[in-house]
């Protein structure tokens, strides 16, 4: 499906997304109250079928955090790139993982990494990180470590 | 959506009530892990009712690195990330770093790199297959599997300097040109290759006590392994149209001549059987390239100090394991803004609960081995 | 007590011919320590890389049961020597001093690669790697590399024979002292 097809079919869905076509996938952005509806649309959507996460990740932008989704469709072949804004000092964003599985452990490891909340999510701990750790989250721009950190 | 424990007390009969539920710890040291994997399962009697995998036991905080290392630097790390198939995990890079800068890579050298991954997968595919039999009891497969492997480390040696974590990519190209001994050695290790690969099948796949051991164990299905995220041999054991080397070409593997594998029987057996039939497709590919190499660079010429536009780039391969995604966020600098690796073998692990949940203790090792987990590359 | 460089097959003690057999003179140490560094039982203990290399050194090519090392062990009740082939992190480092805490004296440690040695490509800019395992536990004998190559790793293993039949292993010096 190409570009434009994507955008429309999308838009319809929710009309408020704001979309970026510049990078190689279509990057549509939404609010973290707008993302599960739109999530449930398009793990359900037939004609989208984007049913493969294929990466789920966060960036720290010093101001703000922000959600990255991959999304692939196994049938059609094409991919979207989910972006969605969060608060730094409260992020919070709803659990995907009842649309795609992978996302239970990936979004632990941004829970861990970066702090981000998932709501609704089924298990949400310490995955990688020994325990003692909640609250440092050390993917951060502004996380420091002078025991274990050397500085080059 | 998720399978209960509940479930499991009602459909199989002379499980006891909560009373007969313990924990049991697998790992981190623990030789059927291969390497620092905790697990901790849940019995009643004989049956898994949970694994909860606990990582973290080598995380290296590789992406945290990553992002004080320059577009060069940062290469040598990813070939410690996923070990056996270091190589294809340099390519990535190397790959991601030319889409940003916009470089273009000789001929020669796409051919080099193409040759070098299949190799390279060969001997993941050996190591894991050794590993696994000495996992199900059988010792012998193991140095058989060693025989063949030490082959392709003296070709890799020679041309790259190194065994096991080469370094031979670098953006732009590769390092050096290939050894004067290269295609020779190559052709070499096809002979051999080819006059063992039939004692693979009759040491270990025709066995009818691997065979009761693998099949019928650890069921996944194609909708499941795609929700999972599973890729790579996990997944086209389900039948899941998922090689990137088909669906996405990188290199040159869209002008070679090469089939998917794909087995739809689901199970352990399916996913040993596809490792086993890539490994023939692999030499399909270094036969056609190994007497077409093209003369020419083998490097494109690069500035010294690498610096790639603000902006997102995103590139993924094929490994050993499955699709290793390379996702560069910069910021214009010479170091990344934020490194992210999707490593193959996360996602394949986090089905093993899935997978594991209702069948036997016993059957836990030959489910992880044929999910072939390489531990650093999951916790980077 | 002299560093003496014996080649494996080296029997410690004179040996006296005598009509119908000969009688053997040496010390009892020298004996029990020749014994121990000829049948050293390694843990199977890998973290990363270098313990695809180690495994290389058990297969047939290197082979180190040609010094007495193939009895590789997965529970550290059975075994003498820790080989740490990888690299030890913040959560894998109690672990670590619970597996030598369990192993039975005499034990021996072998740090393989440059990240047990001092924390390696892994040293700078990184919160959990452990900057050398000789933070969490003497170590006999260092290999240097990323990784060693296996015939490093077998110079290691005759090394730390060599070592142990001379009495100057770390843990000997210690009961002498007593």
């Amino acid at each position: 499906m190409s570009k434009e097809l994507l955008k429309f079919r999308i838009t319809e869905m929710l009309p408020s997304a704001s979309f970026d076509e510049s990078g190689e996938w279509l990057n549509v952005e939404v609010t973290a109250a707008e993302w599960p509806t739109l999530a449930g649309a398009l793990c359900k959507d037939s004609h989208l079928a984007l049913d493969y996460m294929f990466c789920l990740t966060c960036i720290d932008w010093k101001t703000h955090l922000t959600m990255v989704y991959h999304l692939h469709s196994t049938s059609f072949r094409h991919n979207i790139v989910v972006k969605v804004k969060l608060d730094r000092a409260k992020p919070e964003v709803v659990s995907v993982c009842k649309c795609w599985r992978t996302a239970e452990f990936h979004e632990r490891e941004v829970y861990e990494m970066f702090g981000v909340n998932f709501l609704n999510h089924p298990d949400l701990r310490l995955l990688i990180l020994p325990d003692g750790w909640e609250g440092k989250n050390p993917l951060r721009k502004d996380f420091e470590d002078p025991i274990n950190m050397i500085r080059l | 959506m998720y399978r209960e424990t509940q479930i499991i007390k009602e459909t199989s009969p002379g499980i006891v009530g909560e009373t007969g539920e313990f924990t049991i710890n697998v790992g981190p040291q623990h030789p059927a892990t291969h390497g620092v994997l905790h697990l901790v399962i849940t019995l009643s009697g004989e049956t898994i009712m949970k694994v909860e995998p606990h990582l973290g036991y080598i995380h290296r905080s590789i992406e945290k690195m990553c992002e004080s290392l320059t577009y060069r630097q940062f290469i040598y790390v990813t070939s410690r990330m996923d070990y056996l198939s270091s190589h294809i995990n340099n390519h990535a890079c190397a790959l991601c770093v030319e889409k940003g800068m916009q470089i273009e890579v000789p001929e020669r050298a796409k051919v080099i790199r193409v040759l070098m991954d299949e190799l390279t997968r060969i001997a993941s595919h050996e190591l894991w297959w050794g590993a696994m039999a000495m996992d199900l009891g059988a010792f012998t497969p193991f140095f058989h599997a060693f025989r063949e492997r030490e082959s392709i480390n003296e070709i890799m040696e020679e041309t790259c300097g190194a065994r096991l974590t080469m370094n031979y990519n670098v953006p732009g190209g590769v390092m050096q040109d290939l050894h004067p001994d290269f295609q020779r050695k190559v052709k070499e290790f096809l002979k051999l290759y080819k006059s063992k690969i039939h004692e693979y099948d009759e040491l270990v796949t025709g066995n009818i006590i691997f065979q009761n051991r693998m099949k019928g164990v650890g069921i996944l299905s194609a909708k499941d392994a795609i929700s999972y995220g599973c890729s790579g041999p996990t997944a086209r054991g389900s039948a899941v149209s998922s090689d990137i080397r088909k669906v996405y070409p990188y290199g040159i593997y869209d002008k070679l001549e090469f089939d998917e594998v794909l087995e739809t029987g689901c199970d352990s057996f399916a996913r040993y059987m596809v490792r086993i039939r890539e490994m023939q497709q692999s030499i399909r590919i270094i036969e056609q390239l190994i007497d077409n190499i093209p003369e020419g660079d083998f490097q494109a010429k690069t500035k010294a100090v690498l610096k790639l536009p603000k902006g997102e780039f995103y590139t993924k391969v094929e490994t050993a394991r499955g699709e290793l995604g390379v996702y560069i966020v910069s910021e214009g600098g010479t170091t990344p803004y934020r490194i992210k690796f999707r490593s193959p073998g996360f996602s394949n692990l986090s089905v093993l609960d899935h997978i594991a949940r209702g069948s036997k203790i016993g059957d836990l090792v030959a489910m992880m081995g044929t999910l072939d987990l390489v531990i650093p590359d999951i916790d980077r | 007590m002299s560093v003496k460089q014996n080649t494996a097959n080296d029997f410690p003690g004179q040996i006296h011919e005598n009509p119908g057999g000969g009688i053997v003179l040496s010390k009892l140490d020298d004996i029990i320590n020749w014994a121990r560094s000829n049948s050293l039982w390694p843990l199977t203990f890998a973290t990363s890389c270098c313990g695809i290399e180690y495994m290389a050194v058990a297969g047939a090519k290197y082979d180190f049961s040609r010094f007495g090392f193939e009895v590789a062990r997965a529970t550290p009740r059975q075994a003498d020597v820790i080989i740490i082939a990888g690299t030890i992190v913040n959560k894998m480092a109690p672990v670590l001093k619970r597996l030598y805490d369990q192993m039975a004296d005499p034990k021996y440690v072998i740090a393989m690669g440059a990240c047990a040695i001092s924390g390696g490509p892994f040293f700078y800019n990184t919160y959990s790697v452990v900057k050398g395992a000789d933070h969490v536990i003497p170590v006999d004998v260092y290999v240097a590399g990323c990784p060693p190559r296996p015939e490093a790793l077998l110079h290691a293993l005759i090394s730390l024979q060599n070592k142990i039949k001379a009495g100057m292993t770390r843990e000997q010096i210690r009961t002498d002292k007593d």
